[in-house]
């Protein structure tokens, strides 16, 4: 025990941050590992006659977000159920915090935390049992337990509900509880599949929320989604995957930038203007539409050319109503790299399960 | 840089504490299972109400037209009903696990790392518990619509050895079960479809010498006759015949062909 803690605390395993987990080896992948929390290297796993991953490749920096994002059947689960050792790949590697998840997979459990689609609750007990129990499990102390217990509880504001059996907790408590207990241990790495599916508007941003802290903390996070906007919030780096491949990764703007540029759009007050604005931006990529008083002006030049443009405007003496600076969106970028929606359901997705 | 001599000592440490930590996760799961049967009312009522029925309803609707020879029928009865209990009781593994198997909460537990036998062991443990405080029913109510054992201390602790050696065989086939059902209706049917019959097929409730000759030469030589003539022996001096040890040798001879396996299948369905 004690030699483990000194690992710990020679910091390898991320900032410092205090570690409850008791067992704790050397990572055998350490220069690979020191500044990743998760390396994938060319992951393939097939079901039956369905290839699920088709050799996927990512990694996630200590101490960020990374999002998994892709639509229904593309993979996603099956590339959390291998990290957190659940399945096993066909080929392909996979280290988290510096282990093999084939080679160590005990090793890889001490270090993570996962949250699944549906909430792995035991409804029977209390909140505080739950904890209790997946403490236990994590091979904590009791004292290290109830300490951390109450500090969850509060923070996911459990308190009041904590002597209730989850049962009766509402979808959103419960899964509050459920990522209360991923973190009883507090592992250095945490995955969540798709953490706010289901949730009404109100319990998702409070998620969300909770995700922010979390990384705040120093915690390495891996979540899937197939929400553009949440993985446009959360992650500081984005892997798009379809159909068991990775198709496009970076950050939310590098995504973006992608598929092009931004869109000036303009409203002006009057019908007559429009023409004069058409040869007032004479030479650019300009759309018009004449019944809606509407010009919109493509460009990269973000708010600066908004600006400028809007000042073009008024020494003309055009009058405009509205006006507003369309970013593409990440539903843009998906239509871009796949040629189909996020949300279409893929053939994969039928033969899921 | 990496101490191999230290990985290698971690390594055996944890091997050394193995044994430790199996015992300690697999009472973890017992304590989840067992707050399970607190908690759920349908568990308590059919603890406790299944067995009452069965008395009365053996005792007074065909008491009277069974012929048990010497001794009375709720003395005959007794032994049968407490064996049908232990088996209904211990079928309570199949319905749990399929319940846990459907849900993300087994999931949860082998991303853990803790010993994933503890979540059967957990299961079947409770069962026990389960069956004691079943059991302790069918005595109190026997004793009320007239059973009066003849047993000797000794006789009792043999009748609660057995229960309980009998209540681990069921629970560990009941564990394999479990693992192959799909649902929870059909893990509640199942149990019903093999406990009912070979409880009637058995010595439970009726003498078997009446029987057709097939059905008696399969009703005299299955375990749950052998389970239930040793404890009628004991508690109320029926002649056992090879029963007392032929009990044992049944029941010592499941578990340890059904634990492994249900271990093995176990871990190869969840993965």
């Amino acid at each position: 025990m004690l030699t483990n803690k000194n690992i710990v605390n020679e910091g390898k395993f991320g900032k410092g941050k205090e570690n409850y987990v008791a067992l704790f080896l050397t990572p055998i992948y350490e220069n690979m590992a020191t500044d990743y929390a998760v390396v994938v290297k060319d992951l393939k796993k097939s079901f039956k006659n369905l290839q699920v991953l088709r050799g996927i490749s990512f990694s996630v920096a200590r101490g960020t977000v990374l999002a998994i994002l892709g639509p229904n059947g593309a993979g996603k689960t099956t590339t959390v159920r291998i990290l957190s050792t659940l399945i096993t790949p066909d080929e392909g590697i996979a280290i988290v915090n510096g282990f093999d998840v084939q080679k160590h997979p005990k090793q890889v459990r001490s270090n993570i935390g996962l949250t699944g689609q549906f909430a792995a609750v035991d409804e029977y007990l209390t909140a505080t049992e739950n904890l209790y129990m997946l403490g236990r499990l994590y091979r904590m102390s009791h004292a290290v337990i109830k300490e951390r217990s109450k500090e969850l509880l509060e923070k996911f504001d459990l308190v009041d509900a904590a002597h209730r059996s989850v049962k009766n907790y509402s979808g959103g408590m419960k899964r509050r509880i459920d990522l209360a207990m991923s973190l009883i241990a507090s592992p250095p790495v945490i995955f969540l599949d798709e953490p706010t599916t289901g949730l009404d508007p109100r319990s998702r941003l409070a998620m969300w929320e909770m995700i922010r802290q979390l990384k705040a903390e120093g915690t390495s996070i891996l979540l899937t989604t197939q929400y553009m906007d949440e993985a446009d919030q959360l992650a500081d780096r984005i892997v798009v995957i379809d159909n068991g491949l990775v198709i496009a990764e970076g950050t939310a703007d590098e995504l973006k930038a992608r598929v092009g540029s931004d869109r000036v759009e303009l409203k002006l007050a009057k019908e007559d203007d429009i023409e004069k604005a058409h040869a007032l931006m004479n030479g650019e990529s300009v759309h018009t539409n004449t019944d809606r008083r509407i010009i919109s002006v493509t460009t990269k030049g973000g708010i600066t050319r908004l600006k400028e443009i809007l000042q073009r405007f008024e020494s003309a003496g055009l009058e405009v109503e509205n006006v507003s600076l369309n970013r593409p969106t990440l539903d843009d970028v998906f239509l871009a790299l796949t040629g189909h929606a996020a949300t279409e359901e893929t053939e994969a997705d039928q033969h899921k399960k | 840089m990496i101490d191999k001599t230290r990985i290698q000592d971690t390594l055996s440490h944890q091997k050394r504490a193995s044994l430790f930590w199996l015992l300690s996760d697999s009472w973890v799961m017992t304590k989840r299972s067992t707050l399970h049967i607190i908690r759920s009312l349908d568990q308590l009522l059919s603890v406790a109400i299944f067995p009452i029925m069965f008395l009365i309803l053996n005792r007074y609707v065909f008491g009277g037209a069974i012929n048990t020879g010497e001794i009375s029928y709720v003395n005959f009865l007794v032994a049968g009903i407490l064996v049908q209990m232990l088996a209904f009781g211990a079928n309570y593994t199949t319905i749990n696990l399929a319940v846990d198997l459907q849900q993300g909460i087994v999931d949860r537990f082998r991303s853990l790392p803790m010993a994933s036998s503890a979540l059967l062991i957990g299961h079947v443990t409770s069962d026990l518990l389960r069956n004691i405080i079943s059991a302790v029913i069918v005595f109190a109510v026997s004793f009320i619509i007239g059973f009066r054992p003849s047993a000797t201390a000794v006789e009792w602790l043999l009748v609660i050895a057995l229960a309980l050696l009998f209540t681990l065989a069921i629970s560990w086939l009941s564990a394999i079960l479990g693992l192959f059902v799909k649902s929870l209706e059909a893990a509640q049917w199942v149990g019903f479809v093999v406990i009912f019959p070979l409880t009637f097929a058995s010595s439970a409730f009726v003498p078997t010498d009446t029987m057709p000759k097939a059905l008696r030469l399969f009703a005299e030589n299955q375990p749950l006759t052998h389970v239930i003539n040793a404890m009628r022996a004991w508690l109320v001096g029926t002649p056992p015949g090879n029963s007392t040890w032929l009990a044992f040798v049944w029941c010592i001879a499941i578990i340890v062909v059904a634990m492994p396996l249900a271990t093995w299948i176990f871990k190869r369905k969840t993965s």
